[in-house]
């Protein structure tokens, strides 16, 4: 980029911007500088090897316990992420559909997903959505992702198929309607189906104001989900960017080439 | 800071001391002198106009008293208690007698208020009438050891049955009283049932003639008001051949400094077809930050199926008290008679509960169904301690239980100490424990959807209890949910 196309791009704020940034787990360095910079209505595709990196990143962006940030910066629309408790995350609209998404027996899917929103809602400052009216949405919602309605009625991811917690966290964000949204593996367990209702439901929330950073191993999801940019990621790094066509490139070749970069 | 870890220091914070049912409302009592004697038994049995074969009772349970000693089988410590430095009876002064709700003292509706006691109860106090086929709640308000308040009287007197104050059930239904107080769990049980017998003060009793269903939930709210005073409880349930009635029981106590002695007796007896259902949220101060104060509640909860195909249930959520030593018990004496019991034990903060269940099979093909779930957080130490036993002639007796327990950080314990006999072959006994802490990754998950790590605590633990909250009534079931959050959380309301 021309040192006038970096100064224009100042301008615009981005919506997340991760700078340079180092992070350990157990004394261990997992990530050793990473940078990405995600503008609003842009999708992002990660790509890398496994143990890379890539929910290490997912995870330090939504704020879990455990990692130990020694470097680095995370801008959300401008302000520092990281000194936000996880929860304020959340309500100013970053959300992540996890990898394995884990279960609540006891606590019914929609009081789990009434409660969330309505958590958030009062964070923001919103008035609290009546039962009524939030059960309307969420069977709407559910409908345009063929979740089946009893699926609402059933703890919290108890006893769900792989796919079928797969497609609740497509669910719990079509619901929230998050600034950025982080999909960590969202293709993994979904049958060819599957994966064309819930990759449709994410293209329907792509917006001008939205972005998305869709961690995958397969190109084929992105044929679903056709990102503006691909990162491949290798050792804690970003260690190459480019648009859709790095991701088919990465199809051919393997990620050996990126080894060394790293 | 992991979420976990994050939680457990804001558990460890919690300032039990925002209790918030901590505060007293200042009425004039007459109290027994302090101290235990004879004496002290005359006097209560006077206070309460007694025939003589109560006093009698009374007096033979107090002399049984002074040859025991107290039990220290459970696993739970706390200073010797100095039974001659406490009350054994005090009351509120009665104004004149109560008939309505406008000679009631201001100052105790005020403090079923504050205790958030629902509009619903108010209404039944002011004998408002709900649509036909509504349910209902009648009340029974034991205010300080002694009932200021029945009501509903006569909707239950149409359908035959007995609600009232045990004080008054001994002078108007003598015979029944004396035909099954002390059956279930007799004057020498143990000591603290023995204590009980030479002093109790009052409580429920409720009789169920034959065929009849209980038109509505009888229960009953008990607090301690006065500095020093004991509490001793004492309730009999009778529910005849054919019957049912659901029980409900709930309590709270204001803030002090002392310890406080609470010693109840509850006694059910079921005869053929009968069933009742018990139902307890125990709120009693747990004591400050520093586990100072705190109501050490000493319960003996003794249900009897006498009659073939009767059925007892005990479900119980415990909250509070410092110490809480409790085995709501199912004697299974009719055939094909069972007996439950659910059970939900949250400790925080310094609190120690030794809480569980005796099911004694003595019938054929009697059966009998625990499930409990113990939570422990902060320093507290939680045990469940439980008897399944069969008798040589309890042919096909049979038993399921399951132990749960959740550990919130790790200053806390759980135990489990189940005990099982079973002297025939034909029994079947099952048993399930599992003991598991909260996960981070649960909480994470939740915090991600934008809820708080209190939120997330509350409705994790709400979620492992939901098997035994669906137990209760509905009304107390929210109750409890509440309570339940509140008493992980430390935020005041
Ligand atoms: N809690 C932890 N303790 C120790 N090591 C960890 C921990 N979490 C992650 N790691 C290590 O960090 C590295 C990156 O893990 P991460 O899960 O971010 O990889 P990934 O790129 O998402 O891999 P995959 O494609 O398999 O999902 C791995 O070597 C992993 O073992
Ligand atoms: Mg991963």
């Amino acid at each position: 980029m021309t040192r006038l196309g970096m100064m224009l791009r100042k301008n615009v704020m981005s919506l997340l911007e991760v700078k340079d940034l180092q992070v350990r787990v157990e004394e261990r360095e997992i990530l050793h500088g990473l940078s990405l910079t995600v503008n609003p209505g842009e999708v992002h595709a990660i790509m890398g090897p496994n143990g890379s990196g890539k929910s290490t990143l997912s995870h330090v962006i939504a704020g879990k316990p455990g990692y130990e940030v020694t470097g680095g910066q995370v801008l959300f629309k401008g302000e520092d992420l990281l000194a936000m408790a996880p929860n304020e995350r959340a309500a100013k609209g970053v959300f992540l559909a996890f990898q394995y998404p884990v279960e609540i027996p006891g606590v019914t899917t929609w009081n789990f997903l009434h409660a969330a929103l309505n958590a958030q809602r009062k964070a923001r400052g919103e008035d609290e959505m009546s039962s009524p009216a939030f059960l309307k949405k969420v069977r709407e919602v559910a409908k345009s992702l063929s979740i089946p309605q009893d699926m609402l009625k059933r703890g919290v991811n108890v006893g769900f198929s792989g796919g079928e917690k797969k497609r609740n966290e497509i669910l719990q964000m079509a619901l929230f309607e998050p600034a950025v949204c982080i999909l960590d593996e969202m293709d993994s367990g979904l049958d060819i189906d599957a994966l064309r209702i819930a990759a449709d439901g994410v293209n329907a929330l792509r917006s001008p104001e939205r972005a998305m950073v869709v961690i995958t191993h397969y190109q084929r999801l992105l044929n679903y989900i056709v990102p503006d940019v691909v990162h491949v990621m290798s050792k804690g790094r970003v260690v190459k960017s480019g648009g859709k066509e790095l991701a088919l490139e990465l199809e051919e070749s393997g990620y050996a080439q990126f080894e060394d970069a790293a | 800071m992991p979420a976990v870890q994050e939680t457990v220091e804001r558990v460890r914070r919690i300032d039990v001391d925002q209790y918030r049912y901590g505060f007293e409302t200042l009425i004039e009592s007459d109290k027994a002198p302090k101290g235990l004697s004879e004496d002290t038994v005359r006097f209560i049995s006077a206070k309460k106009n007694e025939p003589a074969w109560m006093l009698e009772w009374r007096l033979e349970a107090f002399r049984r008293w002074l040859t025991m000693t107290e039990p220290s089988w459970a696993r739970v410590h706390y200073p010797k208690i100095d039974y001659q430095d406490l009350y054994y009876y005090s009351a509120p002064k009665p104004k004149k007698t109560v008939n309505s709700l406008d000679e009631i003292d201001p100052d105790i509706l005020k403090t079923y208020e504050k205790l958030g006691i629902p509009l619903r109860e108010v209404e039944v106090l002011e004998g408002v009438v709900r649509p036909e086929g509504e349910r209902r709640i009648a009340v029974d308000a034991v205010f300080d050891s002694v009932s200021v308040a029945t009501t509903f009287q006569k909707e239950l007197k149409a359908a035959g049955v007995i609600f009232m104050p045990i004080s008054e059930a001994i002078r108007e239904h003598p015979e029944l009283v004396k035909k099954y107080l002390g059956t279930v769990v007799p004057t020498t049980d143990n000591y603290f049932a023995t204590l009980n017998s030479a002093v109790f003060s009052d409580g429920s009793f409720v009789y169920v003639p034959p065929g009849v269903r209980c038109p509505m939930e009888l229960s009953t709210y008990f607090r301690i008001n006065e500095r020093n005073t004991g509490q001793f409880e004492r309730t009999l349930i009778i529910a005849d051949k054919g019957s049912y009635v659901s029980y409900l029981e709930g309590c709270t106590a204001p803030q002090r400094d002392e310890n406080q002695l609470h010693a109840a007796v509850v006694e059910l007896v079921t005869h053929d077809d009968a069933e009742i259902k018990y139902s307890t949220v125990q709120n009693w101060y747990p004591g400050n930050s520093e586990g100072k104060g705190g109501i050490y509640n000493f319960v003996t909860k003794r249900g009897d199926c006498r009659g073939r195909n009767s059925k007892i249930s005990w479900t119980q959520v415990e909250t509070g008290s410092a110490i809480t030593w409790k085995y709501p018990s199912c004697i299974l004496r009719g055939d094909n008679s069972s007996g439950e019991f659910y059970s939900i034990a949250i400790s925080n903060g310094y609190q120690q509960v030794d809480s569980g269940t005796k099911m004694i099979h003595l019938g054929k093909n009697t059966s009998s169904r625990i499930i409990s779930k113990g939570i422990a957080a902060g320093k507290s130490q939680n045990t469940y301690r439980g008897l399944v036993s069969a008798h040589r002639k309890a042919t096909g007796a049979r038993n399921y239980t399951a132990c749960d327990s959740l550990l919130i950080g790790d200053q806390c314990g759980a135990h489990t100490v189940p005990y099982v006999e079973a002297k025939n072959s034909s029994a079947t006994f099952e048993h399930e424990a599992t003991t598991s802490k909260i996960s981070e990754d649960v909480l994470f998950y939740c915090v991600q959807r934008g809820l708080s790590q209190e939120e997330a605590v509350g409705l994790v633990v709400n979620g492992f209890v939901k098997d035994v909250l669906q137990q209760l009534p509905m009304e107390f079931a929210v109750e409890a949910q509440k309570l339940i959050s509140i008493s992980l959380e430390g935020s005041v309301g």
